[in-house]
């Protein structure tokens, strides 16, 4: 049995200790936005947060995240309406989207440690991510775009 | 015209062909063609106005168009439902896809060939057409104005006066009766291009917003209650293996294993198949990793890359066999009289689709119908192969859709669902079958290694007066869908999608194309359909040969090729889909000339290079060019692309969104074929099966791309896979330009880099 938070909902399951994260998401609590890739890390389209952290949960097991906080695509913003998710749809950039949830997770917390990503930031902190369709030149424009409206929203508080 | 693309047009344009009845049912208004509204599942639900199969209009005005293209990326669903709507004059905001499932009333259903768009144009066009003049005609009745006074406009009936009635409004209260004869139909007049409101223009797709909130559902992703999880255990050749013995001893102590069964496939499409079911699927993976099986190998089990190479150099030099499809008289003379000749041989390796959702499906029977839940590119294909598999009649079995988490031609053979159907059936309960990254890499029907020799001869000015191109490659028709290839000259069917971009535009004098079916690549393996296909491996040899000729020839590589698409003869074009010829590919090359800076020096190492192709396929060709600007390492032998400059001519730009997204991610699937990804086949097997070792272009490997689209009223035709076949010859150009080194095998590693480097000096 692991117990743990999933968007704001406590939940307790009962599986292996070494049950991957990622199927638990997805066949346990049945929340399927986080994607299945390789499962060794190396797509980056199971990607969660994890106490605000990135991670990669196909590699993950379960037991690892009892009484810890996980996020998932489907908590990013209740209304689906992170400045992310808002600039992804305003410059197209999902091609087949099975990556795009965990791009836009792992964007998520490029931007709060590079609030103002360069170039580098983002080749650096986005090159685990596999986008098969080759979407990258328009997930680079739209972390940029939201980061500036992050940037703004800070400025007028 | 090849015969899988006449197949799904003359079959759309069948049912255009029938009459097109408008009446009164009950309380519905109810449109179809002819013949096709007996079919009980195609009648629209009541209160619903629905002009053709197509699509149809509800009493609150949504306007649900049916979609029977797999959505994959392209936003296919998005760019069809606008032709309709456009030509309807539609409220955007109500038109909302409905991703059909299998049914023989939407004749073949294949997504494929970049063809979506340039075969679903003229029907869809018509269809709104019709709607919209019916519409109009009871509009106006209900204004109590004449006809000639009423116009559309946003889903809307608008009076001189200005008076409106909504589409809405009149499927309400409208008293629908209107036939329209085929030749009618036929003569609908469609919109000039100058009043199209909806292509052409920045639209946003409709299934962009699922994929960035979790909702978007994918094959993966489908359930059904009381369903158990299954992986397959691959077996060590992909065709003619079979199961000796299974251990499942050390599988027993996984919690939630229940069994594994050997598979039974009177289809022969999964040989050796042995399945492993567990309650859930990280139990299945742990579970099929402890099963032993011992198999009895197939062909294939000692074959390897070399070998296929090999066969194909020896049928190159063997002047029988193979199927011509081009063999002008004079060519041999021409070689015999020639001043001078080139020859050279090029080589491409295997490549992995990798699609990002391995393989997968879920199966069951409920009340006599096998349900097979699943991404797809070719259902019809499948359908029957199922059918066979199952013992089951066709009427029997329905695909359910899905998107798609990929396709780039991995889903359209479907032999994936195959594997889940069977299981299903052995074992009695709804199976769902997911392949790991390295099943699917070890299933995967790849693209095939490849071969082919290229000769020119040239006359006492340089002048080009013949060229010859043999090639050999696994043939992926030949394998899944033989009654599709084409018929060459000597009467024997070859396919035409390995060997698309060799019949080029250019006017080379005396020409000859052979295309060899490698026999040792067909059964070792299954080779594939990846984006673009041929034209990938075709293209490399044509356009970096074509590189050779120009420095060959002392010419310079821009108007080399110019010189050579001038639209003589055969090259002129013709209506409707590749008018102009040969000047509009001329065109869009010297347009990436003058913007890439061709002829600009350039720093040490650097170099710009060039290749132009008609896309995919000379009946419907896509005029595209390319010019990469590389930097050399010479002590490394790596290569790092600067830019890409990319010039279009699709005709019509019906989603310039669209349009631009598939020829970014086209021309970075060329970047990553070229220097990125690729594997090799080893006794049997592919050597990479995951992203460890596997690895295709990643954000920061990106270069700075410049992508234009010539402004064209002509026939839209496709852009899933020009994108692809003009980079990898232009960098290998650009190398050359660099640094002096030529390289003549995809993908380009560093090594043979060096290895061109010292052979030079």
């Amino acid at each position: 049995m692991t117990a743990f938070r999933i968007n704001g909902r406590a939940v307790t399951v009962d599986v292996e200790d070494d049950t991957p994260l990622l199927w638990v998401i997805r066949d346990n609590v049945g929340l399927t936005g986080t994607k299945f890739g390789c499962g060794i890390g190396m797509c980056g389209a199971c990607t969660v947060h994890v106490g605000g952290r990135p991670t990669r949960s196909c590699i993950t097991p379960v037991s690892f995240v009892a009484g810890a906080e996980v996020t998932t695509i489907e908590g990013l913003d209740p209304e689906g309406q992170h400045p992310l998710q808002k600039a992804w749809i305003d410059l197209q950039v999902p091609q087949c989207g099975y990556c795009q949830s965990g791009q836009i997770m792992q964007a998520a917390s490029l931007l709060k440690d590079f609030p103002t990503p360069t170039d580098q930031d983002i080749d650096a902190v986005m090159s685990g991510n596999l986008c098969r369709c080759m979407t990258y030149i328009r997930i680079r424009k739209a972390i940029k775009q939201a980061a500036s409206e992050l940037s703004k929203g800070a400025t007028n508080d | 015209m090849t015969k899988l693309l006449r197949r799904p047009a003359d079959e759309i344009l069948s049912l255009s062909r029938r009459a097109f009845l408008v009446r009164m049912a009950g309380t519905a208004i109810v449109f179809g063609f002819a013949g096709t509204e007996a079919s009980a599942d195609a009648a629209p639900a009541q209160s619903e106005f629905a002009p053709t199969i197509w699509y149809s209009i509800d009493p609150d005005g949504v306007i649900t168009v049916n979609i029977i293209r797999a959505e994959m990326g392209q936003h296919v669903g998005t760019a069809l439902a606008r032709i309709v709507a456009d030509e309807l004059d539609a409220d955007w905001d109500k038109v909302r896809l409905d991703a059909v499932n299998s049914n023989p009333k939407w004749g073949l259903m294949v997504t494929g060939g970049s063809w979506s768009v340039w075969q679903t144009f003229p029907v869809f066009s018509r269809a709104g057409a019709a709607g919209r003049i019916t519409l109009v005609e009871a509009g106006a009745k209900l204004l109590g104005v004449p006809t000639e006074q009423c116009s559309a406009r946003n889903s809307a009936v608008v009076a001189a006066d200005q008076r409106s009635i909504s589409y809405a409004d009149i499927v309400r209260r409208g008293d629908l009766s209107r036939t329209f004869t085929a030749d009618e139909l036929a003569k609908l007049p469609i919109k000039p291009a100058s009043e199209r409101r909806l292509i052409g223009r920045k639209v946003d797709a409709l299934d962009i917003p699922s994929k960035t909130n979790g909702t978007a559902r994918f094959g993966i992703d489908a359930s059904v209650e009381g369903m158990v999880y299954a992986r397959p255990k691959i077996p060590p050749t992909r065709n003619g293996a079979s199961v000796h013995s299974i251990d499942d001893s050390a599988a027993r102590n996984v919690k939630g294993y229940i069994k594994c069964l050997a598979l039974e496939d009177p289809s022969g499409t999964v040989p050796g198949w042995v399945m492993v079911f567990a309650s859930s699927y990280p139990a299945a993976i742990r579970a099929a990793d402890l099963v032993k099986v011992d198999w009895t190998a197939g062909e294939g089990a000692n074959v390897s890359e070399q070998d296929v190479l090999d066969h194909g150099a020896k049928q190159i030099a063997d002047p029988n066999g193979g199927v011509l499809l081009v063999d002008d008289q004079g060519l041999d003379a021409a070689f015999r009289d020639a001043r001078s000749t080139l020859e050279q041989t090029y080589t491409t390796g295997s490549v992995l689709h990798v699609q990002l959702e391995p393989v997968n499906a879920l199966a069951f029977e409920k009340d006599g119908v096998f349900e097979i839940h699943t991404g797809n590119q070719w259902q019809s294909l499948i359908l029957p192969v199922l059918a066979q598999a199952l013992r089951m009649p066709q009427d029997r079995i329905v695909m359910v859709t899905y998107d798609l988490g990929g396709g780039f031609g991995r889903r359209l053979n479907g032999d994936y669902a195959v594997g889940a159907a069977l299981a299903a059936k052995a074992l009695g309960k709804p199976v769902k079958m997911i392949l790991t990254r390295a099943d699917d890499a070890r299933f995967d029907s790849f693209r095939s290694p490849s071969i082919q020799t290229l000769r020119m001869a040239f006359d006492a000015d340089r002048k080009v007066t013949a060229m010859d191109h043999q090639a050999s490659a696994g043939w992926p028709t030949l394998v899944m869908a033989p009654g599709f290839m084409e018929q060459g000259l000597n009467g024997q069917k070859y396919d035409e999608f390995a060997i698309s971009g060799a019949d080029t535009w250019y006017d080379v004098g005396a020409q000859r194309v052979r295309a060899l079916s490698n026999d040792v690549a067909n059964s070792a393996f299954r080779p594939g359909w990846l984006r673009s296909v041929g034209s990938g491996w075709v293209n490399w040899s044509v356009e970096t040969f074509m590189d050779e000729a120009a420095h060959a020839a002392g010419a310079d590589p821009v108007a080399f090729r110019v010189g050579m698409l001038n639209g003589a003869g055969r090259n002129a074009g013709s209506f409707p889909n590749s008018v102009g010829g040969a000047k509009r590919q001329a065109a869009v090359l010297q347009r990436a000339a003058l913007k890439g800076n061709w002829g600009a020096t350039v720093p040490k190492d650097t170099g710009l290079g060039v290749a132009t192709t008609f896309g995919q396929e000379r009946n419907m060709p896509t005029w595209i060019a390319c010019v990469a600007r590389v930097r050399v390492d010479r002590g490394a032998g790596t290569v790092v692309v600067e830019k890409l400059t990319i010039v279009v001519d699709c005709g019509t730009v019906v989603d310039p969104g669209g349009a631009l997204a598939q020829i970014e991610g086209g021309a970075l699937w060329g970047l990553s074929m070229a220097l990125h990804e690729g594997t090799e086949f080893v006794r049997g097997q592919v050597k990479d099966t995951n992203l460890d070792t596997y690895t295709p272009l990643r954000i920061g490997d990106v270069p700075e791309l410049d992508i234009e689209f010539v402004d064209s009223t002509e026939v839209p035709v496709g852009l899933g896979e020009p994108g692809t076949t003009v980079v990898a010859p232009a960098i290998g150009n650009a190398i050359f330009a660099a640094v002096g080194a030529r390289v003549r095998h995809l993908p380009i590693r560093p090594a043979a880099v060096l290895q061109a480097l010292a052979s030079k000096t």
